[in-house]
């Protein structure tokens, strides 16, 4: 069973929709003990970066979360969902995040470019190229070279930064997949089937 | 970079799309899902439902529709008419919608953009502007037209965007409906003054206009009636766009 983690940090229903569409069956969880039941995790996620993550605190998510991804078990973060994976942010400086892989988030500074980046941008997997629905205003500039991954997606937004990746049992896109017509549903897939 | 919109709008009254949209091979001609199902296939890049339902079962018939579309459409869509406060706003993002348009009710009471910004954040906030030419410029209007106020298109684009609109959608009344394109200088005003994304609206009636409307700045174009009387498609236009040179999202 693939687990929507429910943290009061956004609105589940159009992923729910999405997997659903897909023939996947998926149910919310919100509790410790809902997360160790699940084969999979998505962690979605919209708003302030220390406000999703002071709720996973004060709601006794955050050790279940880490559980869960220290036991090999596939979990996959969407857009401010997949900024909690890494170890912090600049929207909150002072607030770590799960720190499960390493890298900061940075806004955009270019006084040219409106923010937040929203809208359709191009992503770059190297070996294969997608068109996504981007909505954030802080980024990830770079991909830690000394972490393996296996799949990897760059955009350009002013700067270079990370649109998607799959690194072992983790993965994250910066944008919404289950907005991103059918590339993104299909990735979607394969983000949540390998 | 952040590629050119292409929106197709649905003018939708007790849960049916109104307006004549002629599609060929549809069983049902006024069904929003169905529609909203062939411009995601034909490669919109979002879609915008105005609801034009009047009275009491308004919300209603408008929340079943868009969970409706939310099941079936993977792409971003916004709903707007008849939004007067923050709960209307957050039962349609509940129903699955992305986006909530607000007009009239923002401009009679501007608190309600910091409202729905504060809770859904302000990406989920389009300000829908109306538009007349006149002597002194452009002024703001409300509720179809009808009702002049005392804001000009300056003003208000800089008090709504201080407020917390996350982006603007610019109808020219004068344009509207007209297919003679966009109104350009209502467009370049705006976007001298909007760090948020901006909608170009009233007046489509050929892939021109849409490029005219993105050089004087626009983000994005809202589609109608040239798309919905069959003659042509989201597309053709796309590729028609993608040949002058606009980077769009391939279809």
């Amino acid at each position: 069973m693939i687990g929507i983690l429910d943290y009061g940090c956004g609105n589940l229903r159009s992923l729910e929709n999405a997997l659903a569409f897909l023939g996947l069956e998926s149910c919310r969880v919100a509790t410790p003990e809902a997360i160790g039941e699940m084969d999979r995790l998505i962690q979605p996620g919209v708003g302030h970066f220390g406000h999703a993550m002071t709720q996973l605190r004060s709601r006794n998510l955050e050790a279940s979360v880490k559980a869960f991804a220290a036991s090999g078990r596939p979990l996959l973060g969407i857009c401010l969902g997949m900024q909690l994976i890494f170890e912090g942010s600049d929207e909150a400086p002072e607030v770590p995040g799960l720190a499960l892989l390493p890298g900061r988030f940075e806004p955009f500074t270019d006084p040219a470019l409106k923010v937040p980046h929203m809208g359709w941008s191009a992503v770059d997997f190297g070996d294969r190229q997608g068109t996504a629905y981007f909505v954030h205003t802080y980024f990830l500039p770079a991909w830690d070279e000394a972490v393996p991954s296996q799949m990897l997606g760059l955009a350009q937004y002013g700067r270079p930064l990370v649109a998607a990746f799959r690194s072992g049992n983790l993965a994250g896109c910066q944008f919404h997949p289950e907005k991103s017509g059918s590339w993104g549903l299909e990735l979607l897939k394969e983000l949540v089937t390998w | 970079m952040v590629m050119k919109r292409i929106i197709p709008c649905l003018d939708v009254k007790n849960g049916r799309v109104v307006k004549g949209v002629q599609f060929l091979n549809l069983k049902d001609s006024g069904d929003p899902v169905e529609l909203a199902t062939r411009y995601d296939a034909e490669g919109a890049d979002e879609l915008v439902f105005l609801d034009i339902t009047a009275g009491i079962e308004h919300r209603d018939t408008a929340v079943r529709m868009v969970e409706a579309v939310a099941k079936a459409v993977f792409i971003p869509f916004t709903v707007g008419g008849g939004i007067r406060q923050a709960e209307d706003a957050d039962a349609m993002l509940l129903a699955g919608c992305d986006k909530v348009g607000v007009n009239s009710a923002a401009v009679r009471r501007p608190e309600l953009l910091t409202e729905m910004a504060n809770r859904f954040g302000r990406q989920c906030v389009v300000l829908a502007v109306d538009v007349r030419r006149t002597n002194t410029g452009y002024r703001v209007v409300v509720d179809a037209g009808r009702t002049e106020t005392p804001w000009t298109l300056e003003d208000w684009l800089d008090e709504a965007q201080r407020r917390g609109a996350g982006e603007v959608l610019l109808t020219s009344m004068d344009q509207d409906g007209s297919n003679a394109g966009y109104d350009l200088e209502s467009l370049r005003i705006a976007t001298a003054r909007l760090r948020i994304p901006l909608i170009a609206s009233g007046g489509f009636g050929e892939a021109r206009h849409a490029l005219e409307a993105f050089r004087a700045g626009a983000d994005a174009a809202l589609v109608a009636s040239a798309l919905h009387t069959g003659g042509l498609t989201v597309r053709r236009l796309k590729e028609q766009l993608a040949n002058a040179g606009v980077e769009v999202r391939p279809c």
